[in-house]
């Protein structure tokens, strides 16, 4: 679904990713982790071109994201996205933010966008909050709705960075189970976050990087048993202390 | 020497086409001002190199100039570039929309930058281009956060309409001059001018002090 082949980037003289590879097959789920700075929102910002790369190739459902041709809009329309900070646009009230992309990018009318909204806000666990403005809900409930808003669009593949880092401890929970629930439906998903906790319930694959490399790849078995390299058991047993 | 509010009175008529002329010049070089404004600072904005320099060459040219030079030199030379005499009132029309779209253009400009590049990110990846993130995301969130400082400009705007006067346009303060001079009574009549400036301001100042606590977001 998702091929990054021996992608490097660079800002001016700074390479934030040396030769990564990656291959994420249909309905699978792999975690990213590592240590702030070594380069995760890049490499998964690559993967829907909203970062250009220097080297190397990604294919999304057999589409090359860096070639000249490409319809990114359209592809980019065909992959979900949920950052951190949720980015819900704070002008629209939460039916609008998830009918709007549907009625402009999909050409779908706007009652059945309204209904598709209602729906998924429904599987999200948050009926009657569709008139509501952003601001006026909780953290949790505006990361829920953010991803509802990039499910609307039934997207091939979801990315997600550190979708949870800017919560409250509380509403956690609410966030990943919703993850839990897309990845046992099969969504294919790449998650950078450090919820060990996700990882061992539903990650197909953990990665770790670290200074723009991908330095494991491993089963989350293995990765959890043994990491082969010694900055991943060091980064492990760092975030598992707390 | 005695105040005479008469003449106040029985030219009231003709101060309210006075004032009226002022709003509806105000409200032209808003509307024309803004729309200008956000197409300069969509080029200023822009990859294309020659849109940015072209219309950021245009606005700092037309922020070095004096608003009374750039009404000048409409009424003045305009008619002899298009070979035919325009009225006083559309060169004054073409000059504040041109000068004042300077002035929305870096506000509007400085609006752009206040919404953060997540949001960008965020209209992108949802397969949005970029016409559309302007149209959708950005301009909407850009103009709630620039309301107060547009309304401050507007305001401004309607004191700098006075400025009409140098070429004999009807606004209120012209009327209120030739009011004045054939009944010979300045002082009544600049004072009412005053008072009027003075409550419409003041009045305008803190309506928008209210609209930008209500939108602070
Ligand atoms: N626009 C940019 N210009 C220059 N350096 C950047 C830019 N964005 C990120 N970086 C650098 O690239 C590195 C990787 O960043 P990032 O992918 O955000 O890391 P992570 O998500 O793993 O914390 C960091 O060292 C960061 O400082
Ligand atoms: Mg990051």
């Amino acid at each position: 679904m998702i091929e990054v082949t021996n992608v490097s980037k660079w800002y001016q003289q700074f390479q934030v990713l040396d030769d990564c590879s990656l291959t994420i097959r249909k309905g699978e789920v792999i975690v990213i982790c590592g240590p702030s700075g070594s380069g995760k929102s890049t490499l998964i910002k690559c993967m829907n071109g909203l970062e250009p790369f220097q080297k190397g190739e990604i294919k999304v459902d057999g589409v090359s994201v860096g070639a000249k041709g490409t319809n990114l809009p359209r592809l980019r329309s065909r992959i979900g996205m949920v950052f951190q900070n949720f980015e819900l646009f704070p002008h629209m009230t939460v039916r609008r933010n998830i009918a709007l992309p549907q009625v402009k990018i999909l050409g779908r009318t706007r009652d059945e966008a309204d209904a598709r909204a209602v729906k998924l806000l429904e599987r999200m666990g948050l009926p009657a909050q569709a008139d509501k403005f952003p601001a006026q809900l909780s953290g949790g409930q505006q990361q829920r709705v953010a991803i509802a808003r990039a499910l609307a669009m039934d997207p091939v593949a979801m990315l997600f960075d550190e979708p949870t880092s800017a919560l409250d401890p509380e509403m956690i929970n609410e966030v990943l189970d919703v993850m839990v629930a897309l990845a046992q439906d099969g969504m294919t998903m790449a998650v950078v976050t450090h919820e060990m906790g996700f990882a061992r319930r539903v990650a197909d694959r953990v990665v770790f990087m670290d200074q723009g490399m991908i330095v494991e790849d491993a089963t989350k078995e293995a990765f959890f048993g043994t990491p082969r390299s010694e900055r991943a058991q060091l980064f492990l047993s760092k975030i598992l202390q707390h | 020497m005695g105040f005479d509010w008469n003449v106040i009175v029985n030219n009231r008529g003709l101060l309210f086409q006075g004032l009226m002329v002022s709003f509806q010049l105000t409200l032209v070089a808003i509307v024309g001002g803004m729309a200008l404004g956000t197409v300069l600072a969509m080029c200023r904005l822009s990859r294309f190199r020659v849109l940015a320099v072209a219309a950021g060459f245009y606005v700092n040219f037309l922020r070095s100039l004096p608003l009374i030079l750039v009404i000048f030199w409409f009424y003045i030379l305009t008619p002899q570039i298009v070979g035919h005499p325009i009225d006083a009132y559309s060169s004054v029309l073409i000059a504040f929309t041109l000068f004042e779209a300077a002035y929305y253009c870096e506000i509007i400009r400085a609006g752009i930058a206040s919404v953060k590049a997540g949001q960008v990110n965020a209209g992108l990846a949802l397969g949005f281009g970029r016409w559309h993130v302007m149209r959708y995301v950005v301009l909407p969130q850009a103009f709630r956060n620039m309301l107060p400082v547009l309304l401050t400009q507007a305001i401004i705007m309607f004191q700098d309409t006075s400025i009409v006067y140098v070429v004999g346009v009807r606004d209120f303060l012209t009327t209120a001059d030739v009011v004045a001079n054939s009944n010979n009574r300045p002082v009544e009549l600049y004072s009412v001018v005053a008072v009027t400036f003075l409550v419409i301001c003041f009045t305008a100042s803190r309506l928008v002090g209210r609209l930008q606590r209500k939108y602070a977001l």
